[in-house]
């Protein structure tokens, strides 16, 4: 099962990467939130996937599931979502301003 | 009780910051709130310094978790120095802000964005917890992207775009590595990480997870190559934010380099601090030529932000105590001189109304006293005894050449050349020469401007000429950093 989950992650990542790569702007927003979710999913796959035991750590229990990873991932959901929120009005506020969503003519030389 | 001091320069500035959205539109009310709560800030910061000091570090075991399981808050002598150099900073900075400021940016929030972008350096600094540090990061980060955007600018909006999406890409990065290391050692704590890892004496797998770390850091510190992101968004703000973006956000990034590598991977450094050896000399000779590269003087002092990184870089890949010794000294000097320098350089924008150097002359006539303080702050930032960044090179070189680094000394003094060559190159293109009748002096103006960054400059010169009194203490630092059994046992002491 980790083994698919981290199949997944790495698919994720790559065709967030792609994206990332592209020209325009909402692409590259995708791009970022499908990381994002690669890395969460990565993160879950790390802790080992259990299902059916208590997470508590007691002297006689042996069987228990690890609740780290998925407090990590709920702090970095949380993070990862107000990110993008702001990006995409970011993006929407600079396409209006600019004029333009292509990346390539965002470069600016004009203060050199 | 006392382990509670810990918390408190996290606490102070978010509280401080919440409360301020409330009467956001009053601005002299929040002016002075914000100028007294900063104050109140340092003095607290200075108290648990000093504490620290004579009592050795203060942990906070945040909410009674003992220390492998919940997240500890760790106020060592290097993370407390650090804080009360950051509230120095944001003191000159909050003063200076009334002046530099646009009405419309002062209501917009700018006092709170500036008090949670103080609570997540502080939060960085003292969190002993490496998922915690990400969190710190994003509450900086955050923070951060607020002010980057403050004004809505053309130019501020198209940068920021990539100033946020290359920190987004690099604090995904960093939750993956984080992923990474607990798959392998089942902990976030850092010092039980540096334990553990020690046990397994640093297998392949853990160098590849401490270079992906580096590769994380390094993105936010802005190294060789991956620095490429930073000197236009950095520039497009206005100086006051640029000023605390250039003191305060590279230098986490490397804070983080240095506790991760002071403590935790430690074991393989023929592979890892030689490899930052190498990035050092190669950011140091980028940084000083990209710093000669432009006519602009923003431009100029936000390039010079990248030589300094790799000089601290420097002192982490030498791996002795001098050399960490003169990487937290010179984190000291240059968080103070670049916020310094970036009020200087946004004044005299004001002052002229543009920030091509090709457009100015004579200054000097007109503002004698702004054109001394730059040319005492260009002489402290190249390292001219006997101001702070001469003591900080001495000690970094000094570092070097006992690692029998001679190369990279080399090298290092050499970029220092270039570094004075690029900001006398304002002093002497802008302040000399004939008076320029067309400009009519603003003298009020620059009195405002004056003094906050007259208050940085004093703590430079006093870090130069009284490096007899703060050296011991730094040195103990770098002491304490070469042995960090004492860092672990401190945390997990039972």
């Amino acid at each position: 099962m980790e083994i698919i989950m981290s199949i997944l992650a790495g698919v994720l990542f790559t065709t967030g990467i792609y994206n990332l790569l592209q020209k325009q702007m909402l692409r590259i927003i995708i791009g970022t939130a499908l990381i994002s979710h690669g890395a969460h999913l990565f993160i879950l796959t790390m802790g080992e996937l259990k299902t059916g035991a208590p997470p508590i750590l007691e002297e006689n229990i042996k069987n228990y599931t690890d609740p780290l990873p998925q407090a990590l991932i709920l702090t970095s959901i949380v993070i990862s979502f107000g990110v993008t929120s702001l990006l995409l009005v970011l993006a929407y506020r600079a396409s209006k301003e600019n004029g333009t969503d292509n990346m390539e003519k965002l470069r600016g030389n004009e203060n050199d | 009780m006392i382990s509670n001091l810990a918390v408190l320069p996290i606490v102070i500035p978010l509280i401080a910051g919440v409360l301020a959205i409330l009467f956001h539109k009053k601005l002299k009310i929040v002016r002075v709130y914000s100028q007294v709560l900063t104050l109140i800030n340092t003095g607290v910061v200075t108290y648990i310094l000093f504490y620290v000091h004579q009592n050795g570090s203060v942990v906070l075991q945040a909410g009674d978790w003992m220390a492998p399981f919940g997240i500890v808050l760790v106020a060592d002598m290097l993370s407390m120095t650090l804080v009360l150099t950051t509230n120095i900073v944001a003191l000159a900075c909050i003063f200076y802000a009334p002046k530099s400021l646009s009405i419309k940016q002062e209501e917009f929030y700018f006092y709170t964005f500036y008090f949670l972008l103080i609570t997540g350096v502080s939060g960085a600094f003292i969190t002993g917890d490496l998922f915690n540090l990400f969190v710190f990061f994003e509450v900086l980060l955050m923070a951060s992207y607020g002010l980057i955007v403050l004004g809505g600018e053309k130019v501020q909006l198209r940068e920021s775009m990539k100033y946020v999406l290359i920190n987004l890409f690099s604090s995904m990065l960093f939750v993956t590595t984080i992923a990474f290391l607990y798959s392998v050692v089942g902990t976030v704590n850092m010092a039980q990480i540096a334990e553990r890892v020690g046990e397994a004496e640093q297998t392949g797998i853990l160098t590849t997870i401490g270079i992906l770390f580096f590769f994380v850091f390094g993105t936010k510190a802005a190294l060789f190559p991956l620095y490429y992101w930073l000197p236009k968004p950095y520039i497009a703000p206005n100086p006051v934010i640029s000023a605390l973006f250039g003191a305060l956000l590279t230098k986490v990034g490397i804070y983080s380099l240095l506790r991760v590598f002071s403590l935790i991977f430690v074991y393989e450094r023929d592979v890892t601090h030689e490899l930052f050896i190498w990035i050092a000399a190669l950011t140091l000779i980028f940084g000083s030529i990209g710093a000669l590269s432009t006519n602009n003087i923003k431009l100029v002092v936000a390039y010079n932000i990248i030589p300094a990184v790799g000089f601290m870089l420097l002192g982490i890949g030498v791996y002795n105590s001098t050399g960490f010794s003169g990487t937290v000294y010179y984190l000291v000097h240059d968080m103070i001189i670049k916020a310094a320098l970036f009020l200087l350089v946004g004044a005299i924008t004001y002052l002229v109304g543009t920030s091509d150097l090709r457009k100015m002359r004579g200054l000097i006539h007109h503002y004698p006293l702004l054109g001394w303080m730059f040319f005492i702050s260009a002489f402290v930032l190249a390292g001219i005894p006997p101001f702070s960044g001469f003591i900080g090179k001495l000690v970094l070189l000094q570092g070097a050449i006992e690692a029998d680094r001679i190369v990279i000394a080399i090298i290092g003094l050499g970029s220092s050349l270039l570094i004075l060559l690029s900001v006398l190159r304002i002093f002497i293109r802008g302040f000399w020469g004939e008076k320029d009748e067309s400009i009519i002096p603003d003298r009020k103006a620059a009195r405002g401007f004056i003094l906050p960054v007259a208050f940085l400059l004093f703590f430079s010169v006093l870090l130069g000429v009284g490096a007899e009194w703060f050296y011991p203490s730094i040195e103990s630092i770098g002491d304490y950093l070469m042995n960090p059994e004492n860092y672990i046992e401190s945390i997990l002491k039972e």
